[in-house]
């Protein structure tokens, strides 16, 4: 099997495919890449399913070495990547020769960047997925964050290298957007009509000790009207949730399954991936849509995705 | 979206793909126990477009996907399920065991809770091995049993301020709650003693150690033991 030798791990990268959906019942929550559009584009350039795993880079990419060559593709937040010090492009695949090393930098744009490679990363498989899931320490690749001098294997049969690359005014109407749409929550009737325009009118930015597990805002807070009484619940992926103190946090993809704060709102499907790409500090702004438009623009984001022009050989 | 009814269940949409199916509004027996039909039911008899279900005291969130269903297709589909909760029983419920290590560097809040009712440490250690636990769900993270059936006099809120980092195997306790940490996670429940035992191991067929529905009782077990079982 080729492989990946990590000569820098950069700050947080982890083997994620796009997670492990069914086992709540047991407590655990699907994980998977933070932004799964840009790891489906990126599996696509270098002709793996959509799903095989890849390395999410988190603010910092790192230095990796390929000493029997790979055929590779950099997907999401542009992390000024060179090969052997030659630049190479983001969002279109490339060959690294037997021996070369890509570096990658601290990010020049969003928060989390995939290096996708042909054949996928092989691990042993948690529950179905490849995903790591950091907190429980299981999945990926020992279940945690790469370290410096670990070795990874690459999967599959190698095929050869052709060159593809995203259509640029396709990917443009898949990109983050600067305000998150969403739909109401279950608890949206606990907050009074003065907390609910807070909401929606209001410029949050995202606290530092935000991650895969959720995104902490900085803002005004959004007090509940009656102190109902909460009973813990299942949580979706992208509630608005709002503790005690009145500082919302959005549940992300390592969630914890159940919780017992009310939820003003959800981020729908389709502003997820954009979620995944919110950095420390970055502003977060909120508009509430109904159901069957957030229904509507997730069709939208697939269709784009399932478009023949999408990808260009 | 309004909340719309079935009987006593009440369906509310949480997300542009869940839906959140309550059978009560207060912490009840009778409503775990629809909530472990509902579960069991949908299990042995899939609906296509479930993509997930995250159980919890009196509710289970169904998600599902938002290409194929809508929330209200979805309401359409449960119905016949709801219907037929009351015509199958569930399994004998499993006995499950944990021993623990009750109080010092085991269970850091064990001295609080125990000065909070006026009680010694022996007395706050008895009245939590007298009862027996009901498994209402697994949730939080993989695992995480939440225990019903806590003595009164031990029923103490949670922490002002959760921990960073509770050790796993840590036997916290919360309101009316019982429960054992996995993993090291931040976790603001008070503990009061630590079991030895993996409470989540992948390699295991069925993973956790505890499933919903089951009855649990715990024994206490001293330092030499705990390092015996922790190392066996």
């Amino acid at each position: 099997m080729k492989e990946i030798r990590v000569q820098g791990p950069g700050l947080f990268t982890t083997v994620q495919d796009l997670g492990r959906e069914g086992f709540g019942p047991l407590g655990v929550s699907p994980s998977g890449s933070a932004d799964p559009i840009a790891l489906r584009l990126g599996n696509r350039l270098v002709g793996n399913p959509e799903n095989a795993a890849a390395l999410e880079m988190t603010l910092l990419g790192g230095a990796f070495l390929f000493p029997e060559g790979a055929i590779l593709a950099l997907s999401g937040s542009d992390f000024g990547a060179t090969l052997d010090h030659v630049p190479v492009d983001p969002w279109t695949s490339f060959e690294a020769r037997p021996g070369q090393t890509l570096h990658l930098g601290p990010t020049r744009s969003g928060a989390r960047g995939y290096l996708c490679v042909q054949g996928g990363i092989a691990v042993k498989l948690f529950l179905g997925s490849a995903s790591t899931h950091t907190l429980s320490g299981l999945g990926g690749f020992e279940g945690r964050p790469l370290r410096k001098g670990d070795v990874l294997s690459i999967a599959g049969a190698s095929q050869p290298y052709r060159r593809r690359t995203v259509a640029r005014r396709i990917l443009s109407c898949l990109s983050p957007r600067k305000i998150l749409r969403c739909t109401p929550g279950p608890q949206s009737e606990w907050f009074p009509e003065s907390s609910q325009r807070l909401f929606y009118n209001s410029t949050y930015l995202a606290a530092e000790e935000s991650n895969r597990m959720g995104l902490r805002l900085e803002g005004p807070s959004v007090p509940v009207s009656s102190a109902g009484h909460m009973i813990t619940e299942g949580v979706s992926l992208g509630a608005v949730q709002v503790p005690g103190g009145g500082s919302p946090i959005i549940l992300f993809i390592e969630q914890q399954t159940t919780g017992g704060y009310p939820k003003i709102a959800n981020v729908i499907s389709a502003d997820l991936p954009g979620v995944g790409q919110l950095r420390p500090r970055h502003e977060i702004r909120f508009e509430g849509v109904s159901f069957e438009v957030a229904r509507s623009l997730l069709r939208v984001q697939e269709e784009l995705l399932a478009s023949q022009e999408l990808i260009q050989e | 979206m309004a909340t719309s009814e079935h009987g006593t269940v009440q369906f509310r949409p949480a997300s542009d793909n869940s839906l959140l199916i309550y059978f009560d509004q207060h912490i009840s027996l009778a409503a775990h126990q629809q909530v472990a039909k509902l579960l069991r039911l949908l299990e042995l008899q899939p609906i296509s477009g479930i993509a997930n279900l995250h159980p919890a005291y009196c509710s289970v969130l169904v998600k599902f996907d938002a290409l194929k269903l809508r929330h209200d297709d979805l309401e359409t589909r449960l119905r016949p399920y709801l219907d037929r909760l009351n015509e199958g029983s569930l399994p004998e419920p499993r006995h499950r065991e944990i021993p623990v290590c009750y109080g010092g560097e085991y269970g850091p809040d064990l001295a609080e809770v125990s000065d909070t009712h006026s009680l010694s440490a022996q007395q706050a250690i008895d009245l939590h091995v007298s009862a027996t636990y009901i498994v209402y769900f697994l949730g939080f993270v993989p695992g995480f049993a939440y225990l019903g059936g806590l003595p009164d006099a031990l029923v103490t809120p949670r922490l002002p301020r959760p921990r960073r980092r509770v050790p796993p195997g840590s036997v916290g306790i919360a309101g009316h709650q019982s429960g054992v940490y996995p993993f090291a996670t931040p976790g603001g429940w008070r503990l009061i003693g630590r079991t030895p035992l993996a409470m989540f191991r992948p390699n295991r067929p069925a993973m956790s150690f505890l499933s919903i529905g089951d009855r649990v009782r715990f024994t206490p077990i001293s330092p030499e033991r705990f390092a015996a079982l922790e190392n066996a």
